[in-house]
């Protein structure tokens, strides 16, 4: 076998990596939309008056926050089915995604409204707003700047773990790599150009959302300009 | 099959794998604290070429995904004449990624220490060596633990991805039962059942007690 990095391998395969690439930005965004979505539900669980509700909200985000997401994948893939429910790979690990990102985002949205000063509240309640009034122009367009430097993290974070689907046969860029090294018994240019993928997207995306940190920071005023 | 018939029979080669898993858990811990001192201190160095590295060593290792560094250690390097164990190989690639992590956290850890402080014990003609022991070291660990500790409970959970590279830990037993029985939502019910005893009563009570300790050792 010939040693060393081949680069004509290498710009053989490079249209396929970049179709699976598609794939893999395609399963981050769907399984941010999803978590994004499951995150607000989480926090209301959260938020409602009932005891009993709270206390099985934080049991379960705990739940799903301290266990590895590779074992839910299988749970819900190989699992479901056993009950009728027949979901394609994708759709499980969209599932997946979503609910394991929703648990963290919750905490994400949490914080930033427990970021929003109770000063606020008094003065809406002083002014006799309604909650839902209270909440759209007053706490929300606050609470939203601080909780955008945890949403562009945890958007960073479904990108790096979308790997993982490829364990459950979803076709993304890990998938494509390891289908093409087996074909030609070469693992080395595949890999090698699934890392440098990730490098060339996460690494501008990482930058992107520091600056909007360092955006949110300055406009909230912790910090002079 | 009752649940307890498939814990009889299955239960022991479950805790087996769990006892692999927290080895891995336990070398990987240990690799990414020293890699984290190290490259955290880097990061502080005034000279450029140290400082770059650190830099290019944590932007490399937070860009890019566990599961591809893991299968790159050890699909890729025996291309290079480096044949890794599959234990050594993930234990490797688990402290490098998490040392890249844990790195940020010593920094800022150590930037944290007020200026005062320095400044106190060099008036105090305390040497540099005693500087950093005494000074220095005992107020960064009650600033650095809780982000740690986070760390290293997603290092646990982080522990399964070594199964994908044929170590045989608990997820990889329960791979290997689900493929034999079949029995999906026993072996796998089982395997989040463990994963969650061990973070939430094992891993996070004893980190919560180390914080507690490095907290009082400063009067706190």
């Amino acid at each position: 076998m010939e040693m060393g990095f081949r680069w004509d391998f290498a710009y053989e395969i490079l249209p396929q990596m970049l179709w699976a690439t598609l794939n893999t930005i395609i399963a981050a965004g769907v399984g941010y939309a999803i978590a994004l979505v499951v995150g607000l539900f989480f926090l209301l669980g959260q938020r409602t008056p009932s005891k009993i509700v709270n206390v099985i909200n934080r049991e379960l985000v705990e739940f799903i926050r301290s266990t590895p997401l590779l074992i839910q994948l299988f749970f819900v893939y190989f699992v479901l089915p056993q009950f009728g429910i027949k979901l394609s790979a994708w759709l499980c690990g969209m599932i997946t995604i979503g609910l394991h990102f929703g648990t963290y985002l919750s905490e994400v949205y949490r914080g930033a409204l427990e970021g929003v000063s109770k000063t606020q509240w008094e003065a809406c309640r002083a002014l006799n707003f309604s909650t839902v009034y209270t909440y759209r122009r007053i706490v929300l367009p606050q609470a939203f700047p601080i909780a955008i430097p945890g949403m562009g993290n945890y958007l960073v974070g479904i990108f790096k773990d979308t790997p993982l689907l490829s364990t459950i046969g979803v076709a993304e860029l890990f998938h494509a790599a390891t289908a093409v090294g087996g074909y030609n018994y070469r693992y080395l240019e595949p890999y090698t150009m699934v890392g440098i993928i990730f490098l060339t997207l996460s690494i501008p995306a990482a930058m992107w959302v520091r600056n909007l940190e360092k955006k949110v920071n300055v406009a909230q005023g912790k910090v002079k300009q | 099959m009752s649940y307890f018939a498939f814990l009889a029979e299955h239960g022991p080669t479950l805790l087996l794998g769990t006892v692999t898993t927290i080895k891995v858990l336990v070398c990987s811990t240990i690799l990414y604290v020293i890699i984290s001192m190290i490259f955290g201190l880097m990061r502080l160095s005034k000279n450029p070429a140290i400082q770059g590295i650190a830099t290019v060593y944590i932007e490399f290792f937070r860009g890019t995904s566990l599961l591809v560094q893991l299968f790159w250690v050890y699909y890729v390097l025996p291309f290079f004449g480096l044949s890794l164990e599959a234990f050594v190989a993930g234990v490797v690639a688990l402290g490098m990624n998490f040392g890249a992590y844990g790195a940020e956290i010593v920094r800022a850890g150590i930037l944290a220490v007020p200026k005062g402080q320095w400044e106190a014990a060099h008036a105090l003609n305390f040497s540099p060596a005693k500087r950093i022991k005494r000074i220095i070291v005992p107020q960064i660990f009650p600033i650095i633990l809780p982000p740690a500790a986070n760390l290293t409970v997603e290092l646990l959970k982080a522990t399964a991805l070594v199964a994908l590279v044929t170590v045989v830990d608990l997820t990889f037993e329960a791979k290997q039962i689900n493929s034999i029985t079949w029995l999906s939502a026993q072996c796998f019910g089982t395997a989040l059942l463990i994963y969650y005893i061990m973070a939430r009563f094992a891993l996070v009570p004893f980190l919560r007690w180390l914080e507690v300790v490095a907290a009082r050792k400063v009067g706190r």
